[in-house]
């Protein structure tokens, strides 16, 4: 009873604070199949706006375009967070270390309007200077999506790379093993769940990302984010909804199966270090001996 | 152990060293800090009709050398109403949402950090799920949920609360709803990552010495987790201060952000020197925040 009375209060806001979060969501989807244009009256079910996507090449390109950039955008963020992880977990001292702290996780908190301006300017300056990027499109929001999504690889992948157990790191530097080989067949497997939860999550901020977008793209390279806010300015149109739902799904669901598998391997992993654990104890217990 | 590995890695490191390090660091350094001292020096330029549009601060003519320093963005900024009153908006609008997410994170965050261990990756998927589909969208749903034919409004209509649907989208309080919504994740966890840390045998002990729960709250788990709330509250309060997104689907008329006008001076009016100006007073704004982010940041990154 104790227990009880001592937490309702916080597992209550715990439980609303969830419908706050996940409600609109749903409204969301079940107006995705609304059958009536007049997105507030309800004209009962269809599945029309849905089948109307494909049809719509314009959101088509923007989808394959944003999905292109995305791709590119979460594996240089997590080969240069991963980087960026560990200088920042395994090197202790070198010159320059609280600026290159500072650099890796500003962008975290970086208003967007300003990190959009800033690049736009430095490509139009670069074009100037050295006539490269000639002009503005996938290459240059790639390029703004990996800075400010490297920051959040690297916080994901430095945090397991401190609880990593460097023991194995040094036996197999002892018997010889030069460092790439060290971070490749010891560092690397043990920290596969937060790749892919780097890897994940630049992903879908790269998928997500409106402003560097808007600010950094040219004619002609117009992404998802970037047709769905120009529609959405004007209101609510069932159209979104099903594109909105559609993005919702994925997403879910992919998050989902990532944090299932890393999580299934986590709990492998634990299993087996108790077990290790155990028999060390079992086995002290019978050299100690009665 | 860690001196020994540091022996380790000072014998392996040199060769691989440079390139560890300087990869990254280069990217930053020309992707992510170099652009501010671009935007710095156009927000001393003028807006010209060219391409790009702006004036060049330094020209050689004559054999002389002439940098033009142009003040004039900042002496507008500094005298037009609509730009001092934008900027103390979105302090203002930042500072209650940052205290809204405080006051619904907490309690969540403390039912997490206090249930049940199997339980715990079930909530913490649930928070962190919304932050990893689109801001765009979510913000999107609201539209359809707050408008004035909109379904909260049908929904108070039909209990007879009300009699005439409420103006909430395109006000003010449709702006914190939205903010509180999208940003409420980035609260949540690290207030967690605090809380799941505390050694639970000093309540035990304050409860053993007969003080009560919320005595024992106040005077140990809030103080404890000081770290959370400050990390919580930067993650919040800078990247709203710069928000676009919200205020703009959300917001009306009385909405004045600095995110908006920025956006606005560019895209509209193609006003860069202006824009670039704007944005050099908000980092200066945001600069004592941010070095406070950062410390607290090297701190959990370092361990």
């Amino acid at each position: 009873m104790e227990f009880l009375k001592k937490y309702s209060f916080s597992r209550f806001m715990l439980v609303l604070g969830l419908l706050f979060i996940y409600v609109p969501m749903l409204v969301l989807v079940i107006y995705s199949f609304n059958a009536s244009r007049l997105v507030t009256v309800w004209g009962g079910w269809s599945t029309k706006w849905y089948a109307g996507l494909l049809d719509n090449k314009q959101l088509m390109g923007a989808v394959l375009r944003s999905l292109e950039i995305a791709s590119y955008t979460a594996i240089a963020a997590t080969a240069l967070g991963t980087l960026a992880a560990l200088v920042l977990t395994r090197i202790k001292r070198f010159r320059g270390r609280t600026l290159f702290g500072g650099l890796v996780t500003a962008p975290l908190v970086m208003p967007e309007v300003i990190t959009g301006l800033s690049l736009l300017l430095l490509f139009v300056a670069m074009a100037q200077l050295i006539g490269w990027p000639m002009e503005r499109g996938v290459t240059t929001i790639w390029i703004a999506h990996t800075t400010f999504s490297t920051a959040y690889v690297a916080v994901i992948v430095a945090a397991r790379l401190r609880e990593v157990d460097r023991s194995m790191e040094e036996a197999a530097m002892d018997l010889g093993a030069r460092p790439w080989q060290v971070f490749f067949l010891i560092t690397v497997p043990m920290i596969v769940p937060s790749l892919a939860a780097g890897f994940m999550m630049a992903f879908a901020l790269s998928l997500d990302d409106l402003v560097l977008a808007s600010f950094v793209s040219g004619p002609g390279s117009t992404t998802l984010p970037m047709e769905i806010f120009s529609a959405v300015r004007l209101g609510v149109k069932p159209e979104i909804n099903a594109v909105a739902s559609l993005i919702l799904l994925v997403v879910s669901l992919a998050t989902f199966l990532v944090w299932f598998f890393t999580r299934n391997k986590e709990e492998k992993r634990r299993r087996t270090s108790k077990q290790i654990e155990a028999l060390e104890r079992a086995s002290a217990a019978v050299r100690l001996g009665p | 152990m860690k001196t020994l590995t540091g022996l380790h890695l000072r014998r392996w490191l040199p060769k691989g060293r440079h390139a560890l390090i300087g990869v990254p660091f280069l990217w930053l350094l020309v992707f992510f800090l170099l652009p501010f001292a671009i935007i710095l020096k156009i927000s001393f330029a003028e807006a010209d009709i060219a391409i790009p549009p702006y004036t060049s601060l330094v020209e050689w003519a004559d054999q002389q050398l002439t940098v033009l320093l142009n003040l004039g963005n900042y002496i507008l900024l500094s005298e037009d109403k609509l730009y001092i009153a934008a900027y103390l908006g979105s302090v203002k609008i930042a500072l209650i949402s940052t205290f809204l997410c405080l006051l619904v994170g907490y309690p969540m965050a403390y039912a997490i950090a206090r249930s049940s261990e199997p339980m715990r990756p079930v909530w913490l998927l649930l928070i962190m799920m919304p932050t990893w589909t689109a801001l765009l969208i979510r913000v999107y749903a609201w539209m359809g949920i707050l408008s004035n034919n909109g379904i909260l409004n049908n929904f108070l209509l039909w209990t007879g609360l009300i009699s005439e649907p409420l103006q909430i989208l395109n006000t003010n309080i449709a702006v914190y709803i939205g903010i509180v919504y999208a940003y409420l994740p980035f609260m949540v966890l690290p207030l967690y990552a605090n809380l799941a840390k505390h050694d639970l045998s000093l309540l035990e002990a304050a409860a053993d010495l007969g003080a009560r729960r919320h005595t024992t709250f106040w005077k140990i788990t809030f103080p404890l987790s000081k770290g959370g709330i400050i990390t919580g509250c930067m993650l919040v309060f800078i990247p709203v201060v710069g928000e676009f997104v919200i205020p703009e689907l959300l917001g009306g008329p009385e909405t004045l952000m600095i995110g908006k006008v920025l956006w606005q001076e560019f895209f509209n009016n193609r006003d860069w020197p202006v824009a670039s100006a704007l944005a050099v007073v908000m980092l200066l704004i945001l600069i004592i925040p941010i070095v406070l982010f950062n410390r607290a940041q090297a701190k959990e990154l370092e361990g």
